[in-house]
């Protein structure tokens, strides 16, 4: 479905990726694992074509095609999301205005359509509830004065509501409590079970006890030096990333 | 009053593009060239004034010439009022049935939706071209209460007594030298009295329009809520492209008694051939309050400072402000309260978005002197920059004297960020709604402070003005 392919990525005349090859297919749950620095945001980022990060070589092709061309909000359309790691607040722009319209762009709705916000807000209501959020957050401002938790939730919420079909999460779980990790975990296995496609990005090995990844790579100074099952992390969480380059 | 779909009301676009270039129509008496007194008695002659008001003309004029350019306004010096038009009466009988108004200007008003406007919400509407009044019409529910509205020179002649205790009372026209001038030169305009405890609850409006260069428009609004009595008042104004400009140097004067209400709201769309200069006075006595909007979003220069003397106990008044500079245009702007009576109350929310070279300046004065126990006032100025060749900059005055008042000031100046807009993006919106949606966000709560109709006519307006965004990014 996701397919990266040799893919090396300048950010500022500085290569960061160095040709990384990665699949992610529908119904699976991909890890991508690695050390600060390593280059997994990167990956995320150029993933969803993000300015600034120069693909010099390589491909990156979602349902067949090459997306490299295209720009972010169309690659978003065609149906990848990403759940970013730390989500800027959005002053004076509620939850009800921007689910709406997220989710009016990307059903090709007319986005001056307002009695269709009522229907949407409607229908995504139990998925606000399934990320343990109560409905007052689409009144807030999002991103504004919410804890790190929060502002995870409602990431995942977002990645819920807009029915992607490969979802990317850059870090879900950081200042997480356990329950909320268990959560997340929950919620990304859900995903996979109803077909979707999940890049789940981490440098924690903690949410992995959790769920039953399909793959795990191990993303080490721009190249993927490990690929692997469960095994693979457990080697990482017991004697640390240096030890699986040298090992 | 009932409610309706805003889209249907107004369909706006940039002044320039609905009302093209200025159309010639001809002037039953215009008045030009070297501001003398016998400039001020010819234009007096015309209206065929009582004494009374020949008299504070001259006095104004002399003011004028006595009164300094004040130091601090930009851009103004290339106004050269000799070389100016200072009364245009359009040839234009005055009606209350938009049939009798020449085809040409009727399509002017037509074009921006008045005469639809008027029909769905409007309870009164006075609209004036050039310097005279050519349409005014008040439903006759509002006669039944006792409500009068009125063309201004009409008032002069009726309510001579009124006038001479309101007119140029509450700003007087030794404030400074645009008011002196204006007082002078004065010229349309609505009185408006409101009686006791009558509640006019659907708004009425006055609309304003320039329709050629090279001229100026004094108009005079003056408006009085008796005690209990409510009002709400709009006025919107704009004009067509000139290859020269226009200037424009209103003023209104509000006066709300014991426990009125008066919400006067101002929609400025000139177009970028008009410096626009007003001014803006309220009094407020004991437990009155006044709600000032001003929605600025056209001109070339704009001067308007909204300001509420706050005079009797318990009053109070609230200046919502938003000003759009886009473009190498300036937009000065800022409210002013005073207070006199004790437990006063203010807020000033004044909000500003620069771009495209565009530049917004504040000027805010609280003043509560000695003698204002437990005033409060807060003031919150925003302002939002969309990229490197524009600036805001803020200015806040506070005069504070007494010991027992609460002043509050806050001022926030935000850029869309890149990880904003990435953000948006990457949920699959385009940069034309991220951007909108950011610019909405931050005039959200002036949304909310505005009423209905005017939120919605003003998000319009912005949504066309931001509309061409997506190609800047």
């Amino acid at each position: 479905m996701l397919e990266v392919k040799n893919l090396h990525v300048t950010v500022e005349d500085k290569e960061i990726l160095k040709g990384v090859d990665l699949k992610v297919d529908l119904g699976k749950l991909v890890v991508v694992m690695g050390p600060n620095a390593g280059g997994k945001s990167t990956l995320a980022y150029t993933i969803m074509g993000r300015e600034g990060y120069e693909v010099t070589e390589g491909d990156i092709i979602f349902n067949g095609e090459s997306i490299l061309e295209l720009d972010t909000d169309e690659r978003a359309r065609l149906g990848l999301f990403l759940a970013v790691q730390e989500p800027p607040p959005l002053p004076g722009v509620k939850g009800s205005l921007l689910i709406p319209a997220v989710i009016k762009r990307r059903r090709n709705l007319p986005m001056d359509n307002k009695l269709m916000d009522i229907k949407i807000l409607r229908e995504v209501r139990p998925k606000l509830d399934s990320v343990g959020l109560d409905s007052s957050y689409m009144g807030r401002e999002v991103n504004v004065g919410f804890s790190g938790g929060e502002k995870k939730r409602f990431e995942l919420f977002q990645a819920l509501a807009y029915d992607p079909k490969v979802v990317i999460l850059d870090e879900p779980d950081s200042g997480l409590d356990v329950d909320g990790v268990k959560l997340v975990a929950r919620l990304l296995d859900e995903m996979r079970n109803s077909g979707k496609g999940v890049l789940l990005i981490t440098h924690n090995p903690r949410l992995l006890h959790f769920v039953e990844p399909d793959e795990v790579n191990v993303l080490i100074d721009g190249k993927i030096v490990k690929r692997g099952g469960m095994e693979v992390a457990e080697f990482v969480e017991k004697y640390g990333y240096e030890k699986v380059v040298s090992g | 009053m009932t409610m309706h779909k805003p889209d249907e009301l107004v369909r706006y676009k940039t002044p320039e593009e609905i009302l093209g270039y200025a159309k010639d129509f001809p002037a039953e008496v215009e008045i030009r060239g070297r501001l003398t007194e016998s400039t001020i008695r010819e234009i007096s002659k015309v209206k065929k004034e009582p004494e009374w008001m020949l008299r504070l003309r001259l006095k104004s004029l002399e003011l004028f010439n006595k009164l300094p350019m004040p130091n601090w306004l930009q851009g103004i010096e290339m106004l050269d009022l000799d070389a100016m038009s200072h009364y245009v009466k359009p040839d234009i009988e005055m009606s209350s049935s938009w049939d009798d108004i020449p085809k040409d200007i009727r399509e002017y008003y037509e074009k921006i939706g008045i005469p639809e406007l008027e029909a769905k919400v409007l309870h009164g509407l006075s609209a004036q071209y050039e310097s005279e009044t050519i349409y005014h019409k008040m439903k006759k529910s509002l006669e039944d209460k006792g409500v009068v509205m009125i063309p201004m020179e009409e008032a002069v002649q009726k309510y001579p007594d009124i006038m001479r205790r309101y007119f140029l009372r509450i700003f007087p026209p030794s404030d400074h030298k645009f008011a002196a001038l204006h007082g002078a030169l004065w010229s349309g305009g609505v009185f408006v009295y409101v009686p006791k405890g009558v509640r006019v609850e659907a708004p009425i409006e006055a609309f304003f329009l320039i329709g050629r260069e090279m001229e100026s428009q004094f108009e005079h609004t003056l408006l009085i809520a008796d005690e209990n009595s409510y009002i709400y008042f709009i006025e919107g104004c704009t004009a067509p492209m000139f290859k020269t400009f226009s200037f424009h140097d209103g003023m209104v004067e509000l006066y709300a008694h014991k426990g009125a209400h008066i919400r006067f709201t101002t929609f400025q769309n000139w177009s970028k051939h008009v410096i626009n200069f007003n001014n803006k006075r309220a009094i407020a006595e004991e437990n009155a309050r006044v709600d000032w909007v001003e929605g600025s979003i056209g001109s070339m220069l704009t001067y308007v400072y909204p300001s509420t003397v706050l005079r009797g106990r318990n009053s109070s008044s609230r200046s919502v402000v938003f000003t759009l500079a886009k473009g190498p245009y300036i937009k000065d702007s800022g409210s002013k309260m005073i207070h006199i009576g004790e437990n006063t109350k203010s807020r000033i929310v004044n909000k500003t978005i620069s771009m495209d070279g565009g530049i917004n300046i504040y000027r805010g004065v609280i003043r509560i002197p000695y003698g204002a126990k437990n005033a409060t006032s807060n003031v919150e100025c925003e302002s939002l920059i969309l990229d490197d060749k524009s600036f805001a900059y803020t200015y806040p005055h506070n005069q504070i004297e007494e010991p027992t008042a609460s002043v509050s000031h806050e001022a926030t100046t935000l850029r869309l960020t890149e990880d904003q807009i990435f953000y948006l993006l990457s949920r699959g919106l385009d940069e034309d709604d991220a951007k909108n949606l950011l610019i909405m966000g931050f005039l959200d709560e002036l949304f909310i402070e505005v009423p209905f109709e005017v939120a919605n006519i003003l998000k319009k307006v912005l949504e066309i003005e931001f509309e061409k965004l997506g190609g800047v990014g």
